[in-house]
């Protein structure tokens, strides 16, 4: 057991750990980060050609969590036994550096201002009443325009392409009208629609709604960003979800900000460092550093530090919150406690629209983060009111580029059959000639929702696994049928020869088997109130002030929009707080 | 060491291809590419199963081609010797409980073990229903065999089931069918030419706002190759 001593550890090479990384490094400090899996150099292993290589890629998951070690168990409701989510498949973490952020996909939002403040905006509106038994709705603690500066500041380093509709209170351009203010304009113009997100912009006008290019971390211009990154152009290469990208266009931890901090003498990587635990002092109340297992010599190490940051990934973050003691563990029966609690997930299904013969939709061609969405069932929107649930869902069309054997997993739609002659005329109609719309909705978070350890199975460390109990929802069904349900005027305006709408079912359990999306947040969320939340609203440890626990883990319940831009915000504010306040008085940024 | 041995050899390591293993793969794949392809992993019998199997799962038709002029069976073979097949990209500690479908795979068996033991059972079930092994039925008799695979309560072993048998069958299908060439199916690239898939193309920087024709250009595989 070796010793090694920095001012501060920085757990996980993704988007949060870099950005805390680079903010701690750049206030002096000397920063050690660990990360579990290998090193992750696009110049080497992202290359062209080998790195678009789907089965080695999105099927056999090059970039993803290696299982095999550590996973965790699953089950829908309390009394049922969690079972090991053996194979990846409804939700793809990541591993290695760049960690999930290096095979994202590059949508990149802002939080809509009322998401910010769900509970107190549903309760202005529409009463007390309104919000379910069971759901524990919550108010993240921090406000849009409190963020904005950190939005505007995450933009520019990741490059982010988009089109403005409001800054400085001003109409300025084609953006969403729901979108806030902003202080200023995208660092870069918006990507191109590919066809089918040009049909859907087209129709969903047709329709009487909004259409906005999304936002998206994925260059469409060169772009030198403000740390000296360079980005090449999005060539609309289709291998964005899944792959490191070789343009240098889709913003990652790998090309925007570890080559700057690598070369900083007070920076230092240690790869294949799988952290065991946070330290506690006798107290419980301090943190003295880390220790991690040396994956290349099965050896245990420690390292003190005055300031230990947890940027993994989300449920990372909550388990080794739990492994460590640090905060009181969720009791859903008793409903107390606070970690492991506000455990959510995303909605989203897809509809289809089939498109006359001599019509090609090209589905190959595509960028992550690029397309054409509607916001007019988003967040606070609409009008509940008639409805009686909370939430709400974007609409979109975002073609990341449909690979061979993605497409023949789709195949030819709901009724078509699975295989044989029928299922191989049907999948190639449905390649060339359809077009893909997501609903991508929030996911409230309920009392008998929540991570805690499992009983039962042990990681290869030896460490219990974290058990994950969740399940859809009356309400998020419902919120999901309805907005699927208003897509019906696209998909005539479209001139479809046919269409279906893809919807969850009432009754039919969360399917661990099917991919949905990556977007797992809150377990340990931040908040005003430390019987509601495990971190302050800037991200700080309530029970323990030298542990700063930056992710989606943050998140009280989920929101419409994909995660990233409001991690990268967050951790771009704990960070200023932690450097203009917590530095110069270490102790807690706001008092229990 | 033999092409084969050197092969055998890179299976069994790490749980991740590094780069360098990789390179070694594809040219190893590539230097038989011309020649008769010899089993590595599946026994005569099993082979046949598979050969039978798979093209009424991706059959030739008007579409396009099937299993067996993509070099499907091959490809699961290969498959088989990588650390997929031994199921080393899966979590597969102790304890095995089964539990509802929804919450995913539960047995104790790598791919290459689920091919095995479900070959084996499902010869078996076409032998005690239709009084040959699944390769020696006529089609409609495989074709009623496979959707019972598929749709029914069937256990081929004592605890592996028919439908767990066939979705691995049909996933690894498709993956034959429609993976780069370098993997060893999707052969001639006649795969992706059927759906319209250009590949490794990968720049469509001057197609992106093109609305409605079909992209032109035919497919190219990672390693050069052309329909």
């Amino acid at each position: 057991m070796s010793t090694m001593n920095a001012d501060a550890i920085v757990v996980g090479a993704g988007w949060a750990g870099s950005i805390l990384a680079k903010e701690l490094t750049e206030a002096g400090l000397k920063v050690i980060m660990l990360e579990r899996g290998p090193d992750r150099a696009t110049a080497v292993e992202g290359a062209y050609p080998d790195s678009i290589d789907e089965l080695r890629g999105a099927i056999r998951h090059r970039l993803f969590q290696d299982l095999s070690r550590t996973t965790v168990t699953i089950r829908n409701r309390i009394g049922q036994t969690a079972l090991p989510y053996r194979q990846l498949a409804a939700f793809l973490p990541g591993e290695g550096v760049g960690g999930a952020g290096l095979h994202w996909s590059g949508v990149h939002f802002r939080a809509a201002p009322d998401d910010l403040a769900l509970r107190s905006s549903v309760i202005a509106r529409y009463g007390q009443k309104f919000i379910p038994e069971g759901m524990n709705l919550q108010d993240y603690g921090v406000t849009y325009d409190e963020l904005e500066p950190f939005f505007d500041k995450a933009e520019k380093v990741f490059g982010t392409s988009g089109e403005a509709y409001k800054i400085n209170g001003k109409i300025v351009g084609n953006g969403n009208v729901f979108a806030p203010s902003r202080s200023d304009d995208f660092p870069l113009p918006p990507l191109k629609d590919v066809y089918t997100a040009n049909l859907f912009r087209k129709a969903a006008g047709e329709a009487g709604y909004h259409p906005y290019s999304l936002p998206a971390a994925n260059a469409s211009r060169q772009y030198t960003n403000p740390y000296g990154a360079q980005m090449g152009p999005c060539n609309f290469c289709g291998y964005c979800s899944g792959y490191d990208c070789y343009m240098y266009s889709k913003a990652s931890p790998n090309v925007n900000i570890l080559p700057v901090l690598r070369k900083d003498p007070n920076f230092t990587l240690i790869t294949r460092a799988h952290v065991m635990r946070v330290d506690l002092d006798s107290t419980k109340t301090r943190a003295t550093g880390v220790t991690y297992l040396d994956l290349d010599s099965d050896k245990e190490v420690s390292i003190t530090a005055d300031l230990v940051v947890l940027g993994a990934f989300q449920f990372h973050n909550v388990h080794l919150m739990l492994l460590s003691g640090i905060g009181k563990p969720y009791d859903a029966q008793k409903n107390e406690g606070v970690v492991g609690r506000n455990f959510v997930y995303q909605t989203i299904t897809t509809s289809r629209a089939w498109l006359p013969e001599n019509t090609f939709t090209n589905q190959f061609i595509g960028t992550g983060g690029g397309g054409v969405a509607i916001d007019n069932f988003n967040s606070m929107n609409f009008d509940h009111g008639p409805h009686g649930f909370v939430g709400g869902s974007p609409v979109w069309v975002n073609q990341a580029g449909v690979k061979a054997i993605a497409a023949s997993t789709i195949g030819g739609g709901k009724d078509a059959p699975r295989w044989g002659s029928g299922y191989k005329k049907a999948l190639v109609e449905t390649y060339r000639h359809a077009m893909a719309i997501d609903a991508h909705g929030s996911n409230m978070a309920y009392r008998d929702v929540f991570l805690d350890l499992d009983p039962t199975w042990k990681n290869t460390y030896g460490q219990p696994l974290l058990r994950m109990t969740f399940d859809w929802q009356d309400n998020d069904i419902r919120m999901n049928r309805y907005v699927v349900s208003q897509i019906e005027p696209i998909m005539k305006a479209l001139g479809a020869t046919k269409y279906e709408l893809g919807m969850l079912e009432p009754g039919k359990s969360f399917d661990t088997r099917i991919y949905q999306t990556t977007h797992l947040g809150g377990g340990a969320v931040m908040g005003d109130d430390p019987h509601t939340s495990a971190i302050n609203r800037y991200l700080q440890s309530w029970d323990v002030p030298n542990v700063f626990v930056i992710g989606s883990n943050a998140f009280p319940q989920g929101m419409g929009y994909n995660p990233t831009g409001m991690v990268a915000a967050l951790a771009y504010w704990s960070a200023h707080h932690i450097r203009t306040t917590y530095l110069k008085s270490p102790g807690p940024l706001v008092p229990v | 060491m033999t092409r084969r041995h050197f092969l055998m050899a890179l299976a069994g390591t790490a749980a991740f291809w590094t780069a360098d293993e990789f390179a070694d793969w594809r040219r190893a794949i590539a230097a038989e590419a011309d020649q008769a392809y010899t089993p590595r992993y599946f026994t005569p019998d099993e082979w046949r199963f598979l050969e039978a199997a798979t093209e009424q799962l991706f059959p030739e038709d008007a579409t396009g081609p099937g299993a067996k002029a993509l070099g499907v069976v091959g490809f699961i073979d290969r498959q088989m010797e990588t650390p997929y097949g031994r199921g080393s990209l899966w979590f597969m500690s102790e304890p095995f409980q089964q539990g509802p479908a929804n919450l995913g795979y539960q047995l104790p068996y790598a791919p290459r073990e689920i091919y095995r033991i479900g070959i084996a059972g499902a010869d078996r079930y076409c032998r005690d229903h239709h009084g040959h092994v699944f390769a020696d039925l006529d089609h409609p008799s495989q074709i009623e065999m496979l959707s019972a695979f598929e749709k029914l309560p069937i256990m081929l072993g004592d605890t592996l089931t028919a439908g767990i048998f066939f979705e691995q069958l049909r996933t690894n299908t498709l993956e034959g069918a429609f993976s780069d060439p370098i993997h060893g199916g999707n052969r001639h690239l006649g795969g992706w030419v059927m759906l319209g898939f250009p590949g490794a193309r990968a720049d469509f920087m001057d197609w992106v706002d093109q609305y409605g024709p079909a992209y032109p250009l035919g497919s190219v595989s990672i390693s050069g190759e052309t329909a």
